[in-house]
């Protein structure tokens, strides 16, 4: 059985058109809620019958909800890796729930429901992760959206939830709000300006936290960071969502001020570094995925300093996902694992193309 | 072999220690290593919020709140002892079962321990409170028709409407 996205209405990736908010900085903004069903056991715990009865009861709901009247449900337990993994490096998917990530097997029941900009992963961690991504620097919006489903989900399913805790959660870190609100930014101003250890130290005083692009545990690469609250208890949704907003807006300022440092102070050595990066993307011959990040890091910049003019930030964000492995996968080998060496090949082969088409010149 | 201490319980931990050239070899079972400040294999938490309650634990059990190790949540089995290998709980009761231990760890973890978010009610909940709402509103519509305010009247009937 394989995966088909095209019944997605934008094929999942809506979030990368890069039409919100100073989206030559920030990506995508996301905001999930963890919830759990009441009446069995988390989903760590629960037997495979238990984990089917919560998709099929949560199924029932969803298809009930009118925003989701038209989401497309995968049955991540049916799915080989390579379809699963495409899920994951659209981000629809957490690395755990597509049974990616040892210790923790891919599950029984593992399931998502898909529609426009929205998602609810069923038997991860939690019973569910509902989520909300959006393009460029958007929580509010994310947040109107992943609440209204939230009520017409919670009004159909009861969800665990205690007077005194909040909502419970499988992971102590998680309890309260559920709420994680997490901004997709990139930073290579503050990182060659070497402010980004000052900055990243500010947020954690300001109780938020930072991992890479593919969140809990992925290394930082090409100047990637997605900035999250790390408490989910205490502190309102509404407030959560403020302090994200006031020190993201802060990061987001001191980015766009050390770029133009960078240009004021050190002009030709930048523009040769990001041509250099352009060079290499346009015409290499193979590309490991921490080196395409690199210079993909490198050409973006290059963009939002407007030193490269025939590109848009949306190839740039397309091309950050459909060059990884299962999406090279697809579009070489119908689905079929490249070996390493071969994954390394179709990524420059992917790049060249994607750049020549967008600047039509020969390469 | 027994326990050097209490000469009770099997011993768990052997101790070699080297002092003034000699060498001293101390055997002890589990309870007193742990009462040394002696880190055992069964009691080393094996996830980084295992730690957290690990410490927790050892106080909460200070002021006798908890029955310790081999206390059980009847609804999913899970067990302290669970908790600190995964950093997991098994279930929704789990956090009733372990209240006291639980409270204090999302203290320290979270900085806090009461939710101050979206107060949540059940569907069977709400549903009932709309069909009280109505009630009620369906009684002030026939007073208000009853005592001929025809404005107010009709102002509660479109509220039950939207309701509806």
């Amino acid at each position: 059985m394989t995966v088909d996205l095209s019944l997605l209405p934008d094929g999942g990736v809506g979030w990368l058109d890069a039409s919100g908010a100073h989206a030559d900085i920030v990506l995508s903004t996301r905001i999930r809620l963890a919830r759990n069903v009441e009446g069995y056991a988390f989903t760590g715990r629960a037997r495979d019958g238990e984990r089917l009865r919560v998709l099929s009861q949560v199924r029932e709901a969803v298809t009930s909800i009118p925003t989701m009247a038209d989401s497309v449900m995968y049955r991540l337990d049916e799915l080989p890796s390579t379809a699963r993994s495409l899920l994951h490096e659209r981000h629809l998917v957490s690395k755990e729930l597509a049974g990616l990530e040892p210790p923790h097997p891919l599950r029984t029941g593992a399931a998502v429901f898909l529609a426009d900009g929205l998602g609810v992963m069923v038997n991860e961690e939690d019973h569910l992760r509902l989520q909300a991504l959006r393009s460029g620097f958007a929580l509010q919006e994310a947040y109107a959206a992943i609440d209204k489903l939230d009520r017409d989900l919670g009004s159909r399913v009861p969800y665990s939830y205690h007077g005194e805790f909040g909502f419970l959660t499988a992971c102590p870190t998680n309890v309260g709000t559920g709420l994680r609100g997490s901004v997709l930014i990139h930073l290579p101003g503050l990182v060659l300006t070497k402010e980004i250890a000052k900055v990243l130290n500010s947020l954690q005083q300001m109780g938020l936290t930072y991992r890479g692009l593919y969140g809990e545990g992925s290394e930082v690469v090409g100047n990637f960071f997605q900035i999250s609250n790390q408490t989910t208890l205490g502190r309102s949704e509404e407030e959560l969502l403020d302090q994200l907003l006031r020190v993201v807006g802060h990061v987001v300022e001191r980015e766009a001020e050390a770029r133009r440092v960078l240009l004021r102070d050190a002009g030709y050595i930048i523009e040769d570094k990001l041509w250099r990066a352009y060079g290499t993307l346009r015409y290499a011959r193979s590309l490991t995925f921490d080196e395409a990040m690199n210079y993909l890091s490198g050409v973006r910049l290059a963009v939002g300093l407007k030193l490269i003019s025939s590109l848009s930030v949306y190839t740039l964000n397309k091309l950050l996902i459909f060059s990884q492995a299962a999406h090279l996968a697809y579009a070489e080998g119908g689905g079929r694992a490249l070996t390493e060496s071969e994954t390394n090949l179709a990524r420059a082969r992917y790049v060249r193309r994607a750049l020549q088409e967008e600047t039509g010149s020969v390469g | 072999m027994v326990c050097d201490v209490c000469h009770e319980r099997d011993a768990a931990v052997h101790l070699t220690t080297i002092e003034d050239n000699a060498v001293h070899q101390l055997h002890l079972c589990e309870k007193c290593a742990a009462e040394r400040g002696v880190e055992t294999p069964a009691a080393a938490p094996n996830h980084p919020l295992g730690e957290f309650l690990h410490d927790v634990q050892q106080q909460v059990a200070l002021t006798g709140l908890t029955s310790g190790e081999s206390a059980r949540c009847p609804f999913c089995n899970t067990t302290m002892a669970d908790f600190r290998t995964t950093g997991r709980w098994g279930c929704a009761r789990c956090y009733t079962n372990f209240e006291a231990g639980i409270r204090e760890l999302l203290r320290r973890v979270q900085g806090n321990h009461r939710h101050v978010g979206r107060v949540y009610r059940p569907p069977m909940g709400e549903a009932l409170e709309r069909v009280a709402a109505i009630g009620e509103l369906r009684e002030r519509l026939r007073r208000a028709i009853e005592s001929e305010q025809f404005e107010l009247a009709a102002d509660l009937r479109d509220k039950i409407r939207v309701m509806e």
